[in-house]
């Protein structure tokens, strides 16, 4: 088995602009994506709008800069993750497909391998 | 046999390491002890033998190679490794040019060098997209197996482009002395066939191959002696293979039977109509105009619409080809395409538009770097000069 962080990208703007009922049908695909994949739902959260990130680099004297907002600038955001654990990437393309912001047109999402150290 | 040793290593870099290990010992040990009886599986065995020690070696050292074999042992025979190396090396997570590029290096066994040079692009570009796709594949875990019949379908349709595209390629090369490059026609050619045997009532799969044979049925005539670019028009139809021709047509009537038309089995079916006519004059242009329709049905096209032209243009006159060519001009898919510059540029010299037609040959002979083909446009500018 391998282990796959599946990140939920999409545009912040149409995020933010989501009306009740849309929210309740996107959370109900969750469900079902989740009742699904059962036991290969390692975890995953919803994360709070890249307005709220904090980015940390390398500053002066051993002490980070840290600025307000995400690591990178852009109109497509990550809005949330699942890390997955499939036989394979086919059996990983098959769950991630699954997830409500596959089926919109905004939004999309990323498998990538975990790497394993033993 | 790197298919049958990829099963045990599910690492590319190691199994072709251990092929081309068994083929130097191969060379000391049938010097000493003869042929073995069956060559080709001696081969494998040693193969596989020296994948097996590899990867008892590397499970010594620790070393964490990503999923060195798999959970399951597969039984099957050899033409099951090659299916799915296959589907594989076509995986749709793979970038399009990876999947060609894997295709020829490990399924066609053209080297990294031969495969730079088919698509134009630097070796060491080509050596690094190569390693690129095979460490995706390892590190995502890209299947070695067939796809289930949910999926099936779709997994064909990209195996299916990438031999197209390869055969295309072959056919008429886009840069170079020589019209065609036949290594790359074969290749297309035995893959097309082996898949057509291993998953057989595949429409689509019959349709490729029937279009390929009957297109590569012409090979001898497209070219004459002294060099030159042979339009269909003018090409000597007694040199066609006729029993290439025949077995695509059967192939043909095979994919038309199987199912609703493919996009395939009407691209084939337009050859036929063209190796069944006996001459350029006598080709049935209504018959190819409405398969063309049934094309841009199937397949929207720019391409599409650009042949579906030439067809009008040869079933109504010039001025009727060029006015459906006209809307063409526009498509941004089309603005470094020669072969419209070339085509409008046949109806302009054949409407007596001589200064227009030579405008146009110019952009055609601008927009191709294969010698034969701009040997002859060059012709065709100083005619309508």
């Amino acid at each position: 088995m391998a282990k796959y962080l599946v990140l939920i990208y999409g545009d912040e703007q149409e995020w933010a602009n989501t009306g009740p009922q849309e929210r309740a049908r996107i959370e109900a695909g969750h469900r079902r994506f989740a009742a699904t994949a059962g036991a290969a739902v390692l975890g995953g959260h919803e994360l709070m709008p890249p307005g709220t990130a904090t980015t940390l680099r390398q500053g002066a004297a051993d002490r980070p800069t840290v600025t307000d907002g995400p690591f990178l600038e852009s109109k497509e955001v990550l809005g949330g993750f699942y890390l997955l654990e499939a036989a394979d990437l086919d059996a990983a393309i098959a769950l991630a497909g699954l997830l409500p912001e596959v089926s919109a047109s905004h939004s999309g999402v990323e498998i990538r391998p975990i790497r394993e150290h033993n | 046999m790197l298919a049958a040793t990829v099963r045990v290593t599910r690492d590319l870099d190691l199994a072709e390491e251990c092929t081309q290990d068994a083929y130097t010992h191969a060379l000391s040990s049938w010097a000493g002890h003869g042929i073995p009886e069956r060559p080709g599986a001696w081969l494998t065995t040693v193969a596989r033998n020296r994948a097996l020690d590899a990867l008892r070696r590397a499970a010594v050292l620790r070393r964490t190679l990503p999923l060195l074999v798999m959970e399951e042992p597969v039984a099957g025979p050899a033409e099951d490794d090659l299916l799915r190396l296959i589907f594989t090396c076509c995986h749709p997570a793979l970038a399009s040019d990876a999947q060609v590029a894997l295709t020829l290096r490990l399924l066609c066994g053209l080297s990294t060098a031969e495969v730079a040079r088919a698509f134009l692009v630097q070796h060491a570009t080509m050596a690094a997209r190569i390693t690129r796709a095979k460490k995706k594949i390892a590190a995502a875990r890209i299947p070695y197996r067939v796809p289930g019949p949910d999926e099936l379908g779709k997994r064909l349709d990209a195996v299916l482009a990438v031999l197209h595209l390869v055969f295309t390629t072959g056919h008429t090369a886009p840069i170079g002395a020589v019209l065609a490059r036949r290594d790359l026609v074969h290749a297309a050619l035995d893959l097309t066939r082996t898949l057509h045997r291993l998953l057989p009532g595949h429409a689509d799969i019959a349709g490729l191959l029937a279009l390929e044979l009957l297109t590569d049925a012409r090979r001898d005539t497209r070219v004459s002696a002294d060099g030159r670019l042979v339009l269909l028009a003018d090409q000597d139809r007694s040199r066609w293979d006729r029993a290439q021709i025949a077995e695509g047509a059967a192939l043909l009537g095979e994919a038309l039977r199987a199912g609703p038309p493919t996009r395939y089995a009407v691209q084939a079916a337009i050859a036929a109509v063209h190796s069944e006519a006996p001459t350029w004059a006598d080709t049935d242009f209504t018959e190819i105009v409405g398969l063309y329709d049934v094309l841009r049905e199937l397949w929207p096209s720019p391409v599409v619409e650009l042949n579906r032209a030439v067809a009008l243009g040869e079933r109504d006159g010039p001025q009727a080809g060029l006015d459906a060519l006209t809307p063409l001009l526009a498509e941004p898919a089309l603005a470094t395409y020669g072969y419209l510059s070339a085509t409008r540029a046949d109806f302009l010299r054949r409407l007596g538009r001589r200064a227009e037609a030579a405008g146009a040959y110019e952009e055609a002979l601008a927009l191709t770097d294969n010698d034969v083909e701009r040997a002859f446009l060059t012709a065709r500018l100083d005619e309508v000069r």
